[in-house]
Protein backbone atom coordinates (compact mmCIF):
# COMPACT_ATOMS: atom_id res chain seq x y z
CA UNK A 1 0.00 0.00 0.00
CA UNK A 2 3.03 2.32 -0.13
CA UNK A 3 2.05 3.69 -3.50
CA UNK A 4 -1.09 5.22 -1.99
CA UNK A 5 1.26 7.39 0.10
CA UNK A 6 -0.87 7.40 3.25
CA UNK A 7 -0.39 10.07 5.86
CA UNK A 8 -2.01 10.31 9.27
CA UNK A 9 -4.10 13.44 8.50
CA UNK A 10 -5.49 12.00 5.24
CA UNK A 11 -6.16 8.65 6.90
CA UNK A 12 -8.09 10.45 9.65
CA UNK A 13 -9.97 12.43 7.02
CA UNK A 14 -11.12 9.30 5.19
CA UNK A 15 -11.87 7.53 8.46
CA UNK A 16 -14.14 10.41 9.50
CA UNK A 17 -15.95 10.34 6.13
CA UNK A 18 -16.39 6.55 6.40
CA UNK A 19 -17.63 6.92 9.99
CA UNK A 20 -20.13 9.58 8.95
CA UNK A 21 -21.45 7.29 6.21
CA UNK A 22 -21.67 4.35 8.62
CA UNK A 23 -23.52 6.44 11.23
CA UNK A 24 -25.92 7.72 8.58
CA UNK A 25 -26.58 4.17 7.36
CA UNK A 26 -27.29 2.99 10.91
CA UNK A 27 -29.55 5.96 11.53
CA UNK A 28 -31.39 5.25 8.28
CA UNK A 29 -32.12 1.72 9.55
CA UNK A 30 -32.95 2.62 13.16
CA UNK A 31 -34.65 5.99 12.65
CA UNK A 32 -35.57 6.51 8.97
CA UNK A 33 -35.94 10.19 8.04
CA UNK A 34 -38.77 11.72 6.05
CA UNK A 35 -37.65 13.98 3.19
CA UNK A 36 -38.61 17.64 3.62
CA UNK A 37 -38.54 20.82 1.57
CA UNK A 38 -36.24 23.31 3.25
CA UNK A 39 -34.75 26.75 2.67
CA UNK A 40 -33.32 25.83 -0.75
CA UNK A 41 -36.75 24.82 -2.00
CA UNK A 42 -35.61 21.28 -2.80
CA UNK A 43 -36.62 18.05 -1.14
CA UNK A 44 -33.80 16.67 1.01
CA UNK A 45 -33.37 13.60 3.18
CA UNK A 46 -30.71 13.21 5.86
CA UNK A 47 -28.19 11.77 3.37
CA UNK A 48 -28.71 14.70 0.98
CA UNK A 49 -28.01 17.12 3.80
CA UNK A 50 -24.77 15.28 4.67
CA UNK A 51 -23.72 15.43 1.02
CA UNK A 52 -24.49 19.17 0.85
CA UNK A 53 -22.57 19.72 4.08
CA UNK A 54 -19.48 17.87 2.82
CA UNK A 55 -19.56 19.56 -0.58
CA UNK A 56 -20.14 23.01 0.90
CA UNK A 57 -17.40 22.45 3.48
CA UNK A 58 -14.94 21.56 0.72
CA UNK A 59 -15.67 24.86 -1.03
CA UNK A 60 -15.50 26.83 2.25
CA UNK A 61 -12.07 25.37 2.93
CA UNK A 62 -10.87 26.07 -0.59
CA UNK A 63 -12.13 29.66 -0.42
CA UNK A 64 -10.35 30.06 2.93
CA UNK A 65 -7.07 28.78 1.47
CA UNK A 66 -7.44 30.95 -1.64
CA UNK A 67 -8.43 34.24 -0.04
CA UNK A 68 -6.87 34.35 3.42
CA UNK A 69 -3.66 33.53 5.23
CA UNK A 70 -5.43 32.80 8.51
CA UNK A 71 -5.24 29.32 10.11
CA UNK A 72 -7.46 26.67 8.58
CA UNK A 73 -9.13 25.98 11.96
CA UNK A 74 -11.29 29.08 11.43
CA UNK A 75 -12.59 27.53 8.22
CA UNK A 76 -13.41 24.35 10.11
CA UNK A 77 -15.42 26.45 12.57
CA UNK A 78 -17.35 28.02 9.70
CA UNK A 79 -17.94 24.51 8.30
CA UNK A 80 -19.40 23.39 11.65
CA UNK A 81 -21.82 26.36 11.62
CA UNK A 82 -22.61 25.62 7.97
CA UNK A 83 -23.31 21.95 8.80
CA UNK A 84 -25.65 22.99 11.62
CA UNK A 85 -27.54 25.35 9.28
CA UNK A 86 -27.84 22.70 6.55
CA UNK A 87 -29.15 20.02 8.92
CA UNK A 88 -31.49 22.49 10.62
CA UNK A 89 -32.96 24.48 7.74
CA UNK A 90 -32.19 22.88 4.35
CA UNK B 1 -47.34 -12.48 10.68
CA UNK B 2 -44.31 -10.23 10.79
CA UNK B 3 -42.47 -10.00 7.51
CA UNK B 4 -38.72 -10.64 7.85
CA UNK B 5 -36.25 -8.70 5.75
CA UNK B 6 -33.83 -10.79 3.73
CA UNK B 7 -30.50 -8.99 3.89
CA UNK B 8 -28.67 -11.63 1.87
CA UNK B 9 -29.45 -9.70 -1.30
CA UNK B 10 -26.76 -7.21 -0.27
CA UNK B 11 -24.15 -9.84 -1.20
CA UNK B 12 -25.30 -9.52 -4.80
CA UNK B 13 -24.03 -5.93 -4.95
CA UNK B 14 -20.70 -6.87 -3.42
CA UNK B 15 -18.93 -7.38 -6.80
CA UNK B 16 -20.02 -3.91 -7.89
CA UNK B 17 -18.82 -2.40 -4.63
CA UNK B 18 -15.44 -4.08 -5.08
CA UNK B 19 -15.23 -2.87 -8.66
CA UNK B 20 -16.07 0.70 -7.64
CA UNK B 21 -13.56 0.50 -4.78
CA UNK B 22 -10.73 -0.51 -7.12
CA UNK B 23 -11.67 1.75 -10.01
CA UNK B 24 -12.75 4.86 -8.11
CA UNK B 25 -12.37 4.95 -4.34
CA UNK B 26 -8.76 3.79 -4.04
CA UNK B 27 -7.49 6.00 -6.92
CA UNK B 28 -9.40 8.91 -5.36
CA UNK B 29 -7.76 8.28 -1.98
CA UNK B 30 -4.38 8.19 -3.71
CA UNK B 31 -5.05 11.53 -5.39
CA UNK B 32 -6.08 13.09 -2.07
CA UNK B 33 -2.90 11.75 -0.45
CA UNK B 34 -0.71 13.04 -3.29
CA UNK B 35 -2.32 16.49 -3.10
CA UNK B 36 -0.83 17.09 0.35
CA UNK B 37 2.64 15.82 -0.49
CA UNK B 38 5.60 16.45 -2.75
CA UNK B 39 7.34 13.67 -4.59
CA UNK B 40 10.83 13.61 -6.07
CA UNK B 41 10.44 10.17 -7.60
CA UNK B 42 11.51 6.85 -6.15
CA UNK B 43 8.15 6.59 -4.38
CA UNK B 44 9.28 9.06 -1.70
CA UNK B 45 6.78 11.61 -0.46
CA UNK B 46 7.12 14.67 1.75
CA UNK B 47 4.26 16.35 3.59
CA UNK B 48 3.61 19.91 2.34
CA UNK B 49 0.15 20.48 3.81
CA UNK B 50 -2.05 22.91 1.90
CA UNK B 51 0.80 24.36 -0.15
CA UNK B 52 -0.33 23.04 -3.56
CA UNK B 53 -3.89 24.24 -3.02
CA UNK B 54 -2.67 27.68 -1.94
CA UNK B 55 -0.32 27.93 -4.90
CA UNK B 56 -2.97 26.90 -7.42
CA UNK B 57 -5.81 28.97 -6.02
CA UNK B 58 -3.62 32.06 -6.11
CA UNK B 59 -2.20 31.45 -9.59
CA UNK B 60 -3.77 32.73 -12.79
CA UNK B 61 -3.24 29.37 -14.46
CA UNK B 62 -6.19 27.63 -12.82
CA UNK B 63 -8.59 30.56 -13.15
CA UNK B 64 -7.67 31.18 -16.80
CA UNK B 65 -8.24 27.51 -17.67
CA UNK B 66 -11.53 27.50 -15.74
CA UNK B 67 -12.65 30.68 -17.53
CA UNK B 68 -11.84 29.18 -20.93
CA UNK B 69 -13.61 25.97 -19.96
CA UNK B 70 -16.78 27.74 -18.84
CA UNK B 71 -16.76 29.92 -21.96
CA UNK B 72 -16.35 26.86 -24.20
CA UNK B 73 -19.17 24.95 -22.47
CA UNK B 74 -21.48 27.98 -22.63
CA UNK B 75 -20.81 28.58 -26.32
CA UNK B 76 -21.38 24.99 -27.38
CA UNK B 77 -24.59 24.76 -25.32
CA UNK B 78 -25.90 27.98 -26.85
CA UNK B 79 -25.27 26.55 -30.32
CA UNK B 80 -25.95 22.82 -29.95
CA UNK B 81 -29.22 22.91 -28.02
CA UNK B 82 -31.20 25.23 -30.37
CA UNK B 83 -29.57 23.62 -33.42
CA UNK B 84 -30.40 20.12 -32.13
CA UNK B 85 -34.04 21.11 -31.57
CA UNK B 86 -34.22 22.63 -35.06
CA UNK B 87 -32.74 19.52 -36.67
CA UNK B 88 -35.13 17.26 -34.72
CA UNK B 89 -38.11 19.35 -35.83
CA UNK B 90 -37.00 19.11 -39.46
CA UNK B 91 -36.47 15.33 -39.40
CA UNK B 92 -39.13 13.20 -41.10
CA UNK B 93 -41.47 11.45 -38.67
CA UNK B 94 -41.83 8.11 -40.48
CA UNK B 95 -40.81 6.10 -43.53
CA UNK B 96 -37.41 5.07 -44.87
CA UNK B 97 -36.24 8.69 -44.86
CA UNK B 98 -36.68 8.81 -41.06
CA UNK B 99 -34.52 5.66 -40.69
CA UNK B 100 -31.90 7.09 -43.04
CA UNK B 101 -31.81 10.35 -41.06
CA UNK B 102 -31.39 8.48 -37.79
CA UNK B 103 -28.45 6.48 -39.16
CA UNK B 104 -26.80 9.58 -40.63
CA UNK B 105 -27.28 11.49 -37.38
CA UNK B 106 -25.73 8.66 -35.39
CA UNK B 107 -22.58 8.49 -37.56
CA UNK B 108 -20.58 11.35 -35.94
CA UNK B 109 -21.29 9.83 -32.52
CA UNK B 110 -19.61 6.58 -33.55
CA UNK B 111 -16.30 8.18 -34.50
CA UNK B 112 -13.58 7.93 -31.81
CA UNK B 113 -12.58 11.26 -30.26
CA UNK B 114 -9.00 11.23 -31.49
CA UNK B 115 -10.16 10.46 -35.03
CA UNK B 116 -12.53 13.45 -34.89
CA UNK B 117 -9.59 15.63 -33.86
CA UNK B 118 -7.46 14.27 -36.69
CA UNK B 119 -10.24 14.72 -39.27
CA UNK B 120 -10.65 18.38 -38.28
CA UNK B 121 -6.91 18.93 -38.08
CA UNK B 122 -6.64 18.07 -41.77
CA UNK B 123 -10.05 19.49 -42.75
CA UNK B 124 -9.26 22.94 -41.31
CA UNK B 125 -5.68 23.30 -42.54
CA UNK B 126 -5.42 26.44 -44.63
CA UNK B 127 -3.02 24.88 -47.16
CA UNK B 128 -4.56 21.47 -47.91
CA UNK B 129 -7.78 21.23 -45.86
CA UNK B 130 -11.14 21.56 -47.60
CA UNK B 131 -12.57 23.97 -45.01
CA UNK B 132 -9.35 25.91 -44.45
CA UNK B 133 -8.75 26.36 -48.17
CA UNK B 134 -12.37 27.38 -48.77
CA UNK B 135 -12.30 30.01 -46.02
CA UNK B 136 -8.93 31.31 -47.24
CA UNK B 137 -10.23 31.51 -50.80
CA UNK B 138 -13.15 33.60 -49.55
CA UNK B 139 -10.58 36.20 -48.55
CA UNK B 140 -10.34 35.54 -44.81
CA UNK B 141 -6.97 35.09 -43.16
CA UNK B 142 -7.61 31.80 -41.44
CA UNK B 143 -5.05 29.74 -39.61
CA UNK B 144 -6.13 27.86 -36.52
CA UNK B 145 -2.55 27.00 -35.60
CA UNK B 146 -1.49 30.65 -35.28
CA UNK B 147 -4.61 32.68 -34.52
CA UNK B 148 -6.43 32.21 -31.21
CA UNK B 149 -9.85 33.28 -32.57
CA UNK B 150 -9.50 30.88 -35.51
CA UNK B 151 -8.53 28.09 -33.12
CA UNK B 152 -11.61 28.75 -30.98
CA UNK B 153 -13.93 28.83 -34.00
CA UNK B 154 -12.47 25.54 -35.23
CA UNK B 155 -12.70 23.79 -31.84
CA UNK B 156 -16.30 24.97 -31.38
CA UNK B 157 -17.24 23.96 -34.95
CA UNK B 158 -15.68 20.53 -34.38
CA UNK B 159 -17.66 20.00 -31.19
CA UNK B 160 -20.88 21.18 -32.81
CA UNK B 161 -20.29 18.81 -35.73
CA UNK B 162 -19.56 15.92 -33.38
CA UNK B 163 -22.29 16.34 -30.78
CA UNK B 164 -25.28 18.25 -32.18
CA UNK B 165 -26.65 14.98 -33.50
CA UNK B 166 -26.86 13.62 -29.94
CA UNK B 167 -29.06 16.56 -28.94
CA UNK B 168 -31.08 16.13 -32.12
CA UNK B 169 -31.62 12.41 -31.49
CA UNK B 170 -32.70 13.03 -27.90
CA UNK B 171 -35.11 15.77 -29.01
CA UNK B 172 -36.40 13.55 -31.79
CA UNK B 173 -37.16 10.82 -29.25
CA UNK B 174 -38.99 13.43 -27.14
CA UNK B 175 -40.98 14.64 -30.13
CA UNK B 176 -41.97 11.13 -31.19
CA UNK B 177 -43.39 10.44 -27.72
CA UNK B 178 -46.02 13.20 -28.07
CA UNK B 179 -49.43 11.61 -28.77
CA UNK B 180 -51.14 12.64 -32.02
CA UNK B 181 -54.16 13.85 -30.04
CA UNK B 182 -52.17 16.96 -29.01
CA UNK B 183 -51.50 17.89 -32.63
CA UNK B 184 -55.13 17.18 -33.59
CA UNK B 185 -56.37 19.45 -30.80
CA UNK B 186 -53.96 22.18 -31.95
CA UNK B 187 -55.25 21.79 -35.51
CA UNK B 188 -58.86 22.15 -34.37
CA UNK B 189 -57.84 25.32 -32.48
CA UNK B 190 -56.06 26.54 -35.63
CA UNK B 191 -52.88 27.02 -33.64
CA UNK B 192 -49.90 28.48 -35.50
CA UNK B 193 -46.70 26.46 -36.00
CA UNK B 194 -44.99 28.59 -33.35
CA UNK B 195 -47.84 27.97 -30.86
CA UNK B 196 -47.61 24.22 -31.43
CA UNK B 197 -43.87 24.37 -30.73
CA UNK B 198 -44.17 26.73 -27.75
CA UNK B 199 -47.13 25.08 -25.99
CA UNK B 200 -46.92 21.40 -27.01
CA UNK B 201 -43.51 20.36 -28.32
CA UNK B 202 -41.22 22.38 -26.08
CA UNK B 203 -42.93 21.46 -22.77
CA UNK B 204 -43.04 17.80 -23.79
CA UNK B 205 -39.34 17.90 -24.69
CA UNK B 206 -38.35 19.46 -21.37
CA UNK B 207 -37.25 16.17 -19.79
CA UNK B 208 -35.00 15.14 -22.67
CA UNK B 209 -33.70 18.69 -23.04
CA UNK B 210 -32.54 18.71 -19.42
CA UNK B 211 -30.76 15.41 -20.04
CA UNK B 212 -29.23 16.82 -23.25
CA UNK B 213 -28.01 19.96 -21.44
CA UNK B 214 -26.59 17.86 -18.60
CA UNK B 215 -24.81 15.44 -20.93
CA UNK B 216 -23.42 18.12 -23.18
CA UNK B 217 -22.34 20.38 -20.35
CA UNK B 218 -20.55 17.62 -18.46
CA UNK B 219 -18.96 16.20 -21.58
CA UNK B 220 -17.79 19.60 -22.80
CA UNK B 221 -16.56 20.48 -19.32
CA UNK B 222 -14.31 17.41 -19.36
CA UNK B 223 -13.26 17.69 -23.01
CA UNK B 224 -9.70 16.66 -23.71
CA UNK B 225 -8.90 14.53 -26.73
CA UNK B 226 -10.44 16.50 -29.60
CA UNK B 227 -8.92 19.95 -28.84
CA UNK B 228 -5.66 18.31 -27.79
CA UNK B 229 -5.33 16.54 -31.15
CA UNK B 230 -6.51 19.61 -33.09
CA UNK B 231 -4.62 22.46 -31.43
CA UNK B 232 -2.58 20.92 -28.61
CA UNK B 233 -4.04 23.64 -26.36
CA UNK B 234 -2.62 26.44 -28.52
CA UNK B 235 -1.82 28.79 -30.01
CA UNK B 236 -0.16 29.78 -26.74
CA UNK B 237 -2.70 28.69 -24.16
CA UNK B 238 -5.75 29.87 -26.13
CA UNK B 239 -7.50 26.50 -26.16
CA UNK B 240 -5.92 25.01 -23.04
CA UNK B 241 -8.96 23.77 -21.18
CA UNK B 242 -8.92 22.36 -17.64
CA UNK B 243 -8.22 18.75 -18.61
CA UNK B 244 -5.46 19.70 -21.06
CA UNK B 245 -3.82 21.87 -18.40
CA UNK B 246 -4.15 19.08 -15.87
CA UNK B 247 -2.49 16.53 -18.15
CA UNK B 248 0.31 18.99 -18.94
CA UNK B 249 0.90 19.43 -15.23
CA UNK B 250 0.67 15.75 -14.28
CA UNK B 251 2.41 14.08 -17.21
CA UNK B 252 4.30 16.91 -18.94
CA UNK B 253 5.84 18.45 -15.85
CA UNK B 254 5.37 15.38 -13.62
CA UNK B 255 4.17 17.66 -10.79
CA UNK B 256 2.11 14.99 -9.06
CA UNK B 257 1.20 17.02 -5.95
CA UNK B 258 -0.08 20.17 -7.72
CA UNK B 259 -1.78 18.01 -10.36
CA UNK B 260 -3.56 16.03 -7.63
CA UNK B 261 -4.75 19.25 -5.96
CA UNK B 262 -5.84 20.58 -9.39
CA UNK B 263 -7.78 17.40 -10.19
CA UNK B 264 -9.55 17.42 -6.82
CA UNK B 265 -10.71 21.00 -7.32
CA UNK B 266 -11.78 20.11 -10.88
CA UNK B 267 -13.68 17.13 -9.44
CA UNK B 268 -15.42 19.29 -6.83
CA UNK B 269 -16.62 21.75 -9.48
CA UNK B 270 -17.97 18.86 -11.58
CA UNK B 271 -19.62 17.33 -8.52
CA UNK B 272 -21.32 20.62 -7.67
CA UNK B 273 -22.59 21.18 -11.20
CA UNK B 274 -23.77 17.56 -11.46
CA UNK B 275 -25.68 17.91 -8.20
CA UNK B 276 -27.38 21.09 -9.40
CA UNK B 277 -28.39 19.41 -12.67
CA UNK B 278 -29.53 16.27 -10.83
CA UNK B 279 -31.70 18.34 -8.50
CA UNK B 280 -33.22 20.24 -11.42
CA UNK B 281 -33.92 16.95 -13.24
CA UNK B 282 -35.62 15.37 -10.23
CA UNK B 283 -37.71 18.50 -9.61
CA UNK B 284 -38.68 18.59 -13.29
CA UNK B 285 -39.69 14.91 -13.26
CA UNK B 286 -41.87 15.47 -10.20
CA UNK B 287 -43.52 18.51 -11.78
CA UNK B 288 -44.16 16.51 -14.95
CA UNK B 289 -45.67 13.63 -12.96
CA UNK B 290 -47.96 16.02 -11.08
CA UNK B 291 -49.19 17.84 -14.22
Amino acid sequence: MDWIAWTLPTALFFASIASALAVMSLLAIKRPSTPRVGALGIETARGDRLFLTLLGSAFINLAWIGFTDLPQYFALGICAVFAFCVFRWV
Amino acid sequence: MEKTANQRAWFLVLPVLLLVAFSSVIPMMTVVNYSFQDSFGGNEFFWVGLEWYRELLRSERLWDALGRQLMFSSIILLIEIPLGILVALCMPKKGWLASLCLVLMALPLLIPYNVVGTIWQVFARSDIGLLGRFVTDLGFEYNYAQNAADAWVTVVAMDVWHWTSLVALLCYAGLRSIPDAYYQAAEIDQASRWSVFRHIELPKMRGVLIIAVLLRFMDSFMIYTEPFVLTGGGPGNATTFLSIDLVKMALGQFDLGPAAAFSLMYFLVILLISYVFYTVMIASDKEEAQS
